[in-house]
């Protein structure tokens, strides 16, 4: 699979905020079997201790996905993403323009508007969306080549709440990268975003407040592996009813 | 002369922002810069000058979800 011409080797895309320590968020990374962290740019103070951090992410090898998480407009949203492509070096950006600050739902009029800036100024933008298949187009067409739509709203870990969607999402953009983004809140929702057609799972809050951050990484990484496989091995179909899994043929007659 | 950087006002003597990010104590190769909420560019910042009353954003990598 590859995001942007670029192939990936894990389908965890996992995130950096939360964390108990930096040593927790270290052993994180290296348990989930990332190659994709996401970051965020912040105002900085003049002991450097955002220029700490970043000596921190690169030596986890990991490739760097910049967000503009708590934008509100347009304006703000392009802004950080030249800002970020500046620090990190890198084209990529997971666009977010935020509508509500309650639910964080994502203002998708503004998100489609600040993708089609930003990828026309060379950008390879992540846009973080909702289900909507229209909206879905409609990034496209700006010159988006994936979308990240939510599973629930960000740091909520309600699991998938309209699964539904995410498969008519699935259907409806066969050959695009999807990206379950926010809302996962255990490996059985990771593992169902899978389940659903999903190519891979960006996620934070599940791993960073878990009891052991390091242990929930890996156990993240597993439910994807086996949520992905499990997709293409093309399930068998529910029914209503029981069906003998033993054959009845055969069976003995003692009345 | 008196400028804003990140919200908080500063007295430098600097005229451009690459001098200026260097006065403040800024480690200029890990920072992003705006100014008056337009974006400068790392390569661009000699050539800015400030002015009195400026809006300056200094911003640095971060934990990020």
């Amino acid at each position: 699979m590859q995001f942007y011409g670029t192939e990936i080797s894990s389908r965890l895309l996992l995130g950096t905020a939360q964390y108990p320590s930096p040593a927790i968020l270290a052993a994180a990374v290296k348990s989930s079997g990332t190659g994709i962290i996401t970051v965020s740019l912040r105002r900085e103070s003049t002991d450097g201790s955002g220029a700490g951090f970043w000596d921190g992410l690169r030596e986890t090898g990991c490739r760097i996905l910049p967000n503009t998480a708590g934008c509100h407009s347009v304006q703000e949203a392009v802004t950080t993403a030249h800002m970020a492509r500046d620090l990190f070096g890198t084209p990529w950006i997971k666009l977010e323009v935020i509508g509500h600050s309650d639910t964080l739902q994502p203002d998708v009029f503004g998100l489609v508007e600040a993708a089609r800036v930003l990828c026309a100024d060379g950008f390879q933008v992540f846009p973080y969306t909702t289900d909507d298949l229209v909206v879905g187009e409609k990034l496209l067409e700006a010159g988006c080549e994936l979308l990240m739509p939510w599973g629930a709203p960000i740091g909520s870990g309600q699991g998938m709440r309209n699964p539904d969607a995410l498969r008519a999402m699935r259907a409806h953009f066969p050959e695009v990268p999807l990206i379950v983004d926010a809302g996962i809140g255990r490996p059985s929702d990771a593992a169902q975003a899978m389940e659903l057609g999903m190519d891979a799972v960006l996620l934070n809050t599940a791993v960073a407040k878990a009891g052991d951050p390091a242990r929930m990484a890996a156990a993240m990484a597993q439910a994807i592996e086996a949520g992905r496989a499990g997709y293409e091995a093309d399930p068998m179909e529910r029914r209503d009813m029981a069906v003998p899994s033993t054959p009845v043929l055969g069976l003995a007659e003692f009345a | 002369m008196k400028i804003i950087v990140n919200a908080k006002p500063h007295e430098i003597s600097a005229t451009d922002l690459k001098a200026a990010l260097h006065e403040l104590g800024f480690a200029c190769s890990s920072v992003a810069t705006a100014l008056n909420g337009t974006f400068v560019a790392r390569g661009n910042r000699e050539a800015v000058q400030l002015t009195e009353g400026d809006r300056l954003e200094v911003l640095a990598p971060m934990q990020g979800g």
